[in-house]
């Protein structure tokens, strides 16, 4: 193998031919795990839709139990994130300084933890305090129906869910780290850091789905 | 040993059923169809199997090194085995199609008979009053029409004798009919496994004739029919201090309700069934009425599933009292 | 290509490295492809034994073995693991690891880690599957119905939920992975109508794979939660939906039965051409009609629901999408009728599996049109009838063809040739028991006995017990292969490159193959199947043909 690839750049791998071969092959692996994770959580989307028309008004006044300027707050976050991940690529992609491309990679992480730091204890602790999480603490009063339990278990499901992609994230994102300051990457071979960012990406918007479908939509603001 | 030779023995004594007892005016349809299906099964099966055992046969290799005659694919070949399939499964769609319409009505004269399942056993209710366990008698000729719920789990009625299955389900009410055509005993199945004792959740469907199936009525306990122990309840859990015969202030009069279309407060309209009445005596506000305010308290855990049928029976005969008036 | 003087070469994938260590942490996909060979292989004997034990217990009316409980553990440890350790990762795990990157021209898949994680995944649901059967098993059936499953049952739900859930992502980055490769590995000039329709059908398999089974994932995580927390997600007395969970389990497990049986059929492809040395009848009428059986099992799912109250108009749409199945599916058997025409036929042993297989899939696929009809149907539904029918497609089917391809890719496998002469009384052995298992069933269902059931009425006993009789036949006939196979691998004579005198790029290269497969990569000229064949002379409408 070695004699017929005199000069394998870094990360080449030996099933491969050609640099672009394995660069195709990344993106499209991961375009497919995306397409996965669309079947997945669009599975949660439809069963939360199909309970969300058999229990309407129950899931409003479950909606109402969110704080919508922490959601609001994480959506910013995820998108800032977002910009900061396109950067990192976007530096390592035109050669600027590992130093450059790790702070934009620590940035990203930054505000993917704030997330998950905001979430947890201005969101799920309290929540937790107030009794609203069905099966672990769950306080039936205060005119809680089962459809209420039903929207809380959701919220949980799916926020739960994405939160654990984020944190698979942040996992992702030290990998990263570490490899850019290991000089595995160059403006020739920065592959892993796009496929990492398509799934960062997704994860964002997986989030822009769940904002509005959790905290906004369904009479909010009765005025309107 | 004996267990060995009891096929044989039985195959000898023919004493294998080929077909299971047909009566009920639904089994006629679907056994015709059956039969169709199962002359294109064998059709299409055997000519496959002689067609590659004539290949197998003709074109078996003889020499080691032998070189077979090329065939092209002829694309009027493939379209016509594309499309003749294709016919024969259009043909075969409507007509299943329309028996299953036919079948899914039951007839307007149809005698109402309430079902519960629960693990493991079939609570029958006839709207006479007598109540059965795991037995049902039906008059032959007369159809019935099932309305069925489950206390525990998804259960599933099945008759095969009368062609016909429904599964039962929890929290909502669904339904079958049939009209028998032979007097007899046939199976009653659970059809949907429903945990330890599925197997014997089973029991009888009597068809008699006419006079017998009166007698059978007269002979039994004297018992209240459905409706009237629905309106000692209705009475008893103070239903008909809101709800009294003139709609008031506090609640809308429940006479003439079933059957109807009804606008809800929360927008939107569906006919008031089964399903319905028992939603708005477990869950009363999600089906509040548009001008009443939410004052109605739930009856989740107090109201069994039988005592749900009889209030049920007692608010669909309001209803039929009031159009018999008009 | 020298077949005169077969001699194995000095050294292959199998004797590169030795030790536990360098098969556990290989990234070979043809190693990957044994690792799993053997996992199933365990699994498939587990299952196996429950069924054997279930048929036993039901020659008597009364139960001959169990008591009802013990009678449904035995029936959902055998669904589950059948249908979710072995049929599914079958042919597509074993056959398709081994032979995708061989037979389109590649050193490996794209993705060699993963493919390794994939398997340790697999293995990881199956411990959990194993640990519940062991620990007391599970009684819900392998569709873990609730408010049942959820809220009733007594047994080890959580555990077997847990393990379909893992061996799930299994699944899905098998799928990935394949897809991957298919469209990036291909070797140059393996165009994608000169695929081999082996490769055609595994790609459609991961279609599925990829695009069902995180419905699946999703479906058994909120019954396992629910179950759990008791939440009310399936529990129609705080407002859930018992019938949401059917929808979304048969959305993902209908599909799932074509993850079955379209390797199979894929498979088949390959053997009818190999043993009557035919370029397959209609290569692209075959290769489309795995696509669109892919495609039209996502909008099918309904038909498992015409009982449950679903709505009349919805019931008639699942029927007629229903129906569509049995084109493509009708399409592809007159096709591996018509290759055999004028071919050169020999009868090896993976011939009479393939042989086999297109009659019982023939026969199993028409029955299913009793099933897409609405009337009869309901007749139907929940009988013995579907047990029937499903095990001819499944058993008849898809077990029929991973026998076929085993057979058929063994010398590759291991270099040696197995004893053909008990290969073939093995093939016929099956074939027999099969039949006499399953087709007293069809007249069980008709007669409307209804599946699951531990006791059951007397009048249905001489059926039953023609069928147990059929099981314990066919058991044997499983048995000896699993003998001989082994005994090959050690003590069988060298195979050589291409014992068959197959075309494909797979049997162009030593047998066991190299680690890096092919020494060079190879430029693919031909179409798939190009056997050596005399032009006819007077073969009329030579206008009218269809390509390849």
């Amino acid at each position: 193998m070695a004699a017929t690839h005199p000069a394998h750049p870094p990360g080449f791998a030996h099933q491969f031919e050609t640099v672009e071969q394995q660069r195709d092959a990344g993106h499209l692996g991961m375009w497919i795990f995306l397409a996965t994770e669309i079947l997945f959580f669009g599975g949660m989307f439809t069963a939360y839709t199909v309970y969300r028309s058999l229990h309407l008004q129950e899931f409003i006044r479950g909606s109402h139990e969110l704080l919508v300027k922490f959601g609001a707050t994480n959506t910013a976050v995820l998108i800032c994130s977002s910009l900061t991940m396109a950067l990192a690529i976007r530096s390592a992609q035109t050669g600027k300084s590992r130093g450059t491309v790790i702070s934009w990679l620590l940035l990203t992480w930054v505000l993917g933890a704030a997330f998950l730091a905001i979430k947890l204890r201005y969101e799920w602790y309290r929540d937790w305090v107030e009794g609203l999480i069905p099966g672990v603490s769950w306080m039936g009063g205060g005119g809680h129906t089962p459809g209420v339990k039903m929207f809380m278990c959701f919220y949980f499901f799916m926020t739960g869910l994405h939160a654990l992609h984020m944190v698979a994230g942040l996992g992702i994102l030290t990998v990263l780290v570490v490899m850019t300051a290991r000089k595995r990457f160059s403006p020739n071979y920065y592959a892993p850091l796009e496929i990492s960012g398509l799934y960062w990406h997704f994860v964002d918007i997986v989030w822009i789905f769940l904002f509005p479908l959790l905290y906004l939509i369904g009479g909010r603001y009765p005025g309107s | 040993m004996k267990v060995l030779l009891q096929p044989v023995i039985g195959i000898l004594a023919m004493n294998v059923p080929f077909q299971p007892p047909a009566a009920s005016t639904i089994a006629e349809g679907v056994d015709r169809l059956y039969l169709v299906l199962s002359g294109i099964t064998v059709f299409f099966s055997v000519l496959i199997f002689s067609i590659i055992f004539v290949f197998m046969v003709k074109y078996r290799r003889r020499k080691e090194d032998e070189i077979p005659v090329a065939t092209h694919t002829p694309l009027l070949v493939e379209l016509a085995w594309t499309i003749i399939p294709s016919l024969i499964c259009a043909v075969l769609f409507v007509w299943t199609a329309a028996i299953y319409v036919q079948n899914g009505r039951p007839p307007r004269s149809s005698i109402e008979v309430f079902v519960i399942g629960k693990q493991w056993m079939w609570h029958l209710q006839h709207p006479e009053g007598p109540r059965e366990i795991n037995e049902l008698h039906v008059p032959v000729g007369v159809p019935i029409k099932l309305t069925m719920t489950s206390q525990d789990v998804i259960h599933d009625f099945y008759v095969p004798a009368f062609r016909v299955k429904k599964d039962v389900l929890p929290g909502r009410f669904t339904s079958l009919w049939f009209e028998a055509t032979e007097t007899g005993t046939y199976h009653l199945f659970c059809a949907q496994y429903c945990g330890t004792n599925h197997s014997e959740m089973i029991g009888w469907i009597y068809v008699m004739s006419s006079s017998d199936y009166a007698n059978w009525l007269a002979g039994g306990e004297k018992s209240e029919s459905l409706a009237q122990l629905g309106e000692r309840l209705f009475s008893q859990y103070g239903c008909d201090n809101c709800h009294a015969s003139e709609s008031n202030a506090r609640a809308p009069s429940l006479v003439g309700v079933y059957g109807r279309p009804q606008k809800f407060a929360t927008g939107e309209t569906r006919v008031v069934d089964e399903s319905l009445i028992q939603q708005a005596i477990l869950t009363p506000n999600s089906v509040r009425l548009p001008n009443y305010q939410p004052l109605m308290p739930t009856y989740q855990g107090q109201i069994d599933q039988e005592q749900m049928l009889e209030l049920i029976a007692y608010i669909k005969s309001l209803g039929s009292e009031e159009r018999k008036g008009q | 290509m020298s077949t005169e003087a077969p001699a194995e070469p000095a050294v292959n994938y199998l004797n590169a490295s030795y030790g536990i260590k360098s098969w556990l942490l290989t990234l070979d996909h043809k190693r990957i492809g044994l690792l799993y060979l053997a996992t199933i292989t365990l699994m498939f004997v587990v299952g196996g034994l429950a069924a054997t034990l279930m048929r036993l217990h039901l020659v008597e009316p009364q139960g001959a073995l169990f008591e009802p409980e013990t009678y449904n553990k035995m029936f959902s440890s055998h669904g589950i693991i059948m249908v979710f350790f072995f049929l599914i990762p079958s042919i597509p795990a074993t056959l398709g690891n081994f032979c995708i990157p061989l037979m389109i021209g590649a050193r490996d898949v794209a993705f060699p880690r993963l493919n390794l994680m994939s398997w340790y995944l697999f293995v990881t649901g199956c411990a959990f599957v194993l640990y519940d059967t062991i620990s007391g098993g599970v009684d819900t059936g392998w569709t873990f119905y609730p408010p049942y499953s959820s809220l009733y049952a007594q047994s080890h739900v959580v555990a077997a939920a847990l393990g379909i859930f893992i061996a799930g992502f299994s699944s899905i980055l098998t799928g990935l992975n394949f897809i991957v490769t298919i469209h990036k590995m291909r070797a140059p000039g393996m165009t994608w109508f000169r695929l081999p329709l082996f490769i055609w059908a595994l790609y459609a398999t991961s279609l599925i794979f990829v695009l069902g089974t995180p419905v699946i994932a999703v479906t058994v995580f909120l019954l396992g939660l629910e179950r759990l927390l008791h939440v009310g997600i399936f529990d129609p007395a705080v407002g859930g939906d018992p019938l949401l969970f059917q929808h979304m389990f048969w959305f993902y497990s209908h599909p799932a039965v074509y993850i079955m049986i379209l390797p199979g059929m894929g498979v088949i492809s390959e053997l009818i051409t190999a043993f009557s040395r035919k370029k397959i009848f209609g290569y692209s009428f075959v290769a489309f009609s795995s696509l669109s059986i892919a495609v039209i099992s996502f909008i099918v799912w309904g038909h498992h629901m015409f009982v449950t109250g679903q709505a009349l108009y919805a019931g008639l749409v699942f029927s007629v999408l229903s129906f569509l199945v049995a084109i493509p599916s009708a399409v592809k058997v007159f096709n591996w009728t018509a290759t055999l025409y004028r071919g050169s036929i020999s009868y090896e042993a993976p011939m009479l599996y393939a042989l086999g297989f297109i009659g019982l899939f023939t026969i199993g696929g028409l029955t299913g049109l009793f099933l897409a009809s609405l009337a009869t149907d309901v007749h139907l539904n929940g009988t013995y009838f579907i047990v029937a029918h499903f095990h001819y497609i499944m058993v008849g089917g898809a077990v029929m063809a991973y026998l076929g391809g085993i057979h058929f890719w063994w010398p590759k496998i291991c270099g040696r040739l197995y004893p053909d002469m008990w290969a073939r009384i093995s093939a016929a052995i099956i074939f027999i028991g099969f039949n006499l298992t399953f087709f007293p069933q069809f007249m069980l269902g008709y007669l409307g006995m209804p599946r699951r059931y531990a006791v059951y009425a007397p009048e249905f006993q001489v059926l039953n017990v023609l069928s147990s009789a059929g099981a314990s036949i066919l058991g044997i006939g499983y048995v000896i292969p699993l003998v001989y196979l082994i005994w090959s691998m050690r003590y069988g004579p060298i195979a050589g490159p291409n014992p068959w005198k197959a075309k494909g790029l797979e049997w162009t290269i030593p047998s066991p193959p190299p680690t890096e497969n092919f020494e060079e990569i190879p430029i693919v000229t031909e179409d798939a199947y190009n056997y050596p064949a005399i032009e006819p002379h007077a073969y009329p409408d030579s206008q009218g043909v269809a390509s390849v």
